[in-house]
């Protein structure tokens, strides 16, 4: 599944795009399939979402697992510091 | 240490209210984010993987207790209770929101701080000597002609859009505890025929292309250095490479002219720049020399030292240089405790030091190039009392330049230009060698470890050196033996095929292994060793001898 | 200073083709408003008293024309490219005192940097607000080295 991600402009917060909205949790991540590309071009445009890319991911029964490390540490927080990390980790 | 005047605060205040109005106008969506970024990137402002990281400047390295506490108090206020220091003895904060920035530097302002040009293609932090100012080994203390380098680089306007980012570090003792050779400017304050001034290096660096720097200068007058930096500066901006980032270094430049060239270039400008009065008069030379004059010595301070405690003489062993002044002494406190995260410090023991150092250091800390902090002026009569607080707040950790005393830059766990994580490396490092008579018997080795190729962890200056790479999106580790940081320059040589995170680990026991066998004695320090003896005894250790 | 604000009167909308680029100047008098060649072909003629400068231009070539040259125009195709500033630094300290202009990707928030290197007119690219430009050359109230402007550093104010 290709998911949609950034970061807030305003707080830097880790998002992803959930559907209809954007949200702080990786498990509501949706695949965004072939749609990606418009909704990244759209997020770029709109200037509100920095760093904006579609990240491939595989579905899991805690949600959205991401294929790549770093997406994995996006979505739960530093691996050293599991006290500031967020729920589920992939990681 | 150097005091801010109303003209030095007067610009720093008007900085905040310019980047205040530039946020401003980025959050209204009046300039877009291409365009912010280079101005936020000049305010130190990041954005990492999780959030904007702050990178606060800590002028060559030196704080008060009052803006270490506000450090703390920021760091509880605005992140998440913690900060990391840095290799360029900077601090940084991992969790900033964009909005709150503002206040945030209107705040450091108010204790001489700011976050200006941390980043971008512009001067950097003008790094120095963690003992400077108390070290016998000095010419004199470097760090006023840090701080004059410093005004001067600060919103210079020819120099903010260079081709790249730009590193000065300057020392005034033939030890080098700055690594001036791997910067992109290096000074050294010597003296000639009874004048002072400094030696140049240009074109040292790590990243993608390490290099040692070469010396264009034997010697600069002190009061024309300014303009011979603006000459070297001026050359980089006009011919350093534009079309490729990881060719647009002033190493890369002096690399492809050579040295001799680049040089007579550097002179030929410098004829053009010296009679244009660039350079600040005597008068404001004295002015910031006078602000680092030596601290009110207690000079009946006893020069002898109760080392009863078995645990606190260890301590003394490991993290107490000597210090110029009799009486006096220099402690280290490491924010390496094993398995720890190194550099890190809560705000609570940030605020614990800056007490400290105001009890018993002189008001004066000192962040070091390997993440950890300096308390310069200690009476030996209190180092007891120092140590029983740094050990209460999980402080004292006697491994200065041992096998546990790891620099790790951030990695994959924080920053966005990582490959792999360097920090779990660390603590397993650290937690293979905790043993410390173990440390003792291997001596001083300095493993260094970047989770990417630009090498802030500084790993081409290690005795071990560790570097993260991707290898088909998987963490994978290559390990480098021989480098120096000090002033025998000298960069780590792969020693061969990479390996997963346990597997570095496990290869970095087997070098170690291996040193204590070949060594020709304890007193051999791993690095001689392996100057001595090549890489071939530790190839064979790691990955068996050759058929 | 006079800013003579030479973008189109506010509220007109002219036709995109022959509306007149913005040009700010803090020079009195008129600008120069004739050819403007670029520096190979300036070597060449001996007629023009304009030339444009681009990044990898070498400033130097023009020192035996300053007593002709009426504008140096420097490019600035990306405002990220900064070799135009060591440009306008070399020219002023040679002694020009034509109109140099700066022209291109230039920003708001370079202006400061850009006055302070002897720039004395403007040729954005994207136009910019007067009194945005008005407030941003006048936030830096001291400045801490030597640069083309007249501006002291503040170790002149310092010690007297």
């Amino acid at each position: 599944m290709r998911l949609l991600t950034g970061n807030i402009l305003e707080t830097g917060d880790v998002v992803w795009w959930a559907g209809t909205d954007w949200s702080l949790h990786l498990a509501d991540a949706v695949d965004v399939g072939a749609d990606g590309d418009a909704l990244l071009a759209a997020t770029v445009a709109a200037e509100r979402i920095n760093d904006p890319a579609l990240v491939d991911a595989m579905p899991t029964d805690a949600g959205p697992r991401p294929r790549t490390m770093r997406e994995r540490v996006r979505g739960a927080g530093p691996t050293v510091r599991p006290d500031l990390n967020r729920e589920p980790s992939h990681v | 240490m150097y005091k801010y005047d109303q003209y030095d605060q007067a610009i720093v205040d008007a900085r905040v209210a310019e980047f205040r109005d530039q946020v401003a106008r980025r959050l209204a969506g009046e300039i877009t984010e291409d365009q912010f970024k280079t101005l936020r990137l000049m305010n130190g402002l990041y954005l990492q993987l999780h959030a904007y990281m702050l990178r606060v400047a800590v002028p060559y390295g030196t704080l008060s207790g009052t803006q270490l506490r506000m450090l703390g108090s920021i760091a509880r206020r605005y992140d998440r209770g913690y900060a990391h220091f840095t290799t360029r003895q900077n601090i940084q904060y991992n969790w900033i929101k964009l909005a709150e920035a503002p206040d945030l530097l209107a705040e450091l302002a108010t204790v001489e701080m700011h976050a200006i040009q941390t980043s971008g293609n512009c001067i950097r932090n003008i790094s120095s000597d963690q003992f400077a100012g108390a070290a016998a080994d000095e010419l004199a203390d470097p760090r006023p002609y840090a701080e004059l380098l410093r005004q001067w680089s600060s919103f210079h306007p020819e120099f903010s859009f260079l081709p790249r980012k730009f590193k000065i570090a300057v020392i005034a003792s033939d030890t080098d505890r700055a690594a001036i050779q791997l910067h992109d400017i290096g000074l050294q304050l010597v003296k000639q025929d009874g004048e002072l001034g400094f030696k140049v290096w240009v074109g040292g660096g790590m990243g993608r292309t390490p290099m040692i720097g070469h010396v264009v200068r034997e010697f600069i007058p002190a009061r024309q250095y300014l303009s011979y930096c603006e000459a070297i500066l001026r050359v980089y901006n006009r011919y350093g490479r534009r079309d490729n980032i990881y060719k647009a270094r002033i190493k890369i430049l002096v690399h492809e002219l050579g040295a001799a060239e680049f040089t007579a270039q550097v002179e030929a400008e410098w004829a053009h720049l010296e009679p244009l009065a660039l350079d600040a008069p005597q008068a404001e030379y004295d002015r910031i020399v006078a602000q680092f004059a030596e601290p009110d010595y207690d000079l009946a301070a006893d020069d002898g030292l109760n080392r009863s405690d078995p645990d606190f003489a260890l301590w003394v062993d490991q993290n107490v240089h000597a210090h110029k002044q009799p009486g006096y002494a220099i402690a280290t406190i490491s924010l390496k405790p094993v398995g720890g995260i190194p550099g890190d410090a809560s705000a609570e023991q940030m605020e614990l030091i800056a007490d400290l150092a105001e009890r018993y250091a002189h008001d004066e800390i000192r962040v070091t190039h390997s993440q950890n902090l300096v308390l310069a002026h200690v009476r030996k009569a209190d180092l007891y009392a120092l140590w029983t607080a740094l050990a209460d707040a999980g402080l004292a950790t006697p491994n200065l330049d041992l096998v546990t005393d790891i620099i790790a830059c951030p990695g994959l766990d924080y920053c966005a230009l990582a490959n792999a994580r360097s920090i779990p490396v660390a603590q397993k490092i650290a937690e293979r060698f905790a043993d410390l008579d173990r440390q003792h018997d291997i001596g001083e080795i300095k493993i260094k470890i970047s989770g990417c190729i630009n090498a802030c962890g500084h790993h081409h200056a290690g005795h071990i050196g560790i570097l993260g790479v991707d290898k088909k999106g998987e963490e994978a580790y290559q390990l480098s033996l021989g480098g120096s940081g000090a002033e025998d320059a000298s960069l780590a040589k792969i020693l061969g095929p990479g390996f997963s995170e346990a597997g570095v680990v496990d290869a970095v026991e087997k070098v170690i292994e291996a040193y204590r066998t070949v060594r020709s004695g304890p007193g051999e320090r791993f690095l001689d060793t392996y100057r001595r003896l090549g890489d071939a005894p530790f190839k064979a250790a790691v990955y068996g001898a050759p058929a | 200073m006079t800013i003579e604000d030479q973008s189109p009167v506010a509220g007109a909308a002219p036709p995109p083709e022959t509306a007149p680029a913005q040009v700010l100047s803090f020079r009195d008098g008129a600008l120069y408003d004739g050819p403007v060649v670029a520096l190979a072909e300036f070597g060449a003629t001996s007629n023009t008293a304009a030339v444009r400068i681009d990044p990898g231009d070498d400033a130097r070539a023009l020192l035996p024309h300053l007593g002709r040259l009426r504008l140096v125009e420097v490019s600035f195709p990306k405002y990220r490219d900064g070799r135009g500033y060591s440009s306008a630094q070399i020219l002023r300290a040679a002694g020009y005192t034509g109109e140099l202009r700066a022209a291109g990707d230039v920003l708001l928030d370079q202006m400061v940097f850009m006055r302070r290197a002897g720039f004395d007119s403007f040729a954005p690219a994207a136009p910019l607000d007067r009194a945005a430009v008005d407030t941003a050359l006048a936030r830096f109230p001291f400045v801490y080295q030597h640069a083309a402007d007249a501006q002291v550093p503040v170790w002149a104010l310092r010690d007297g």
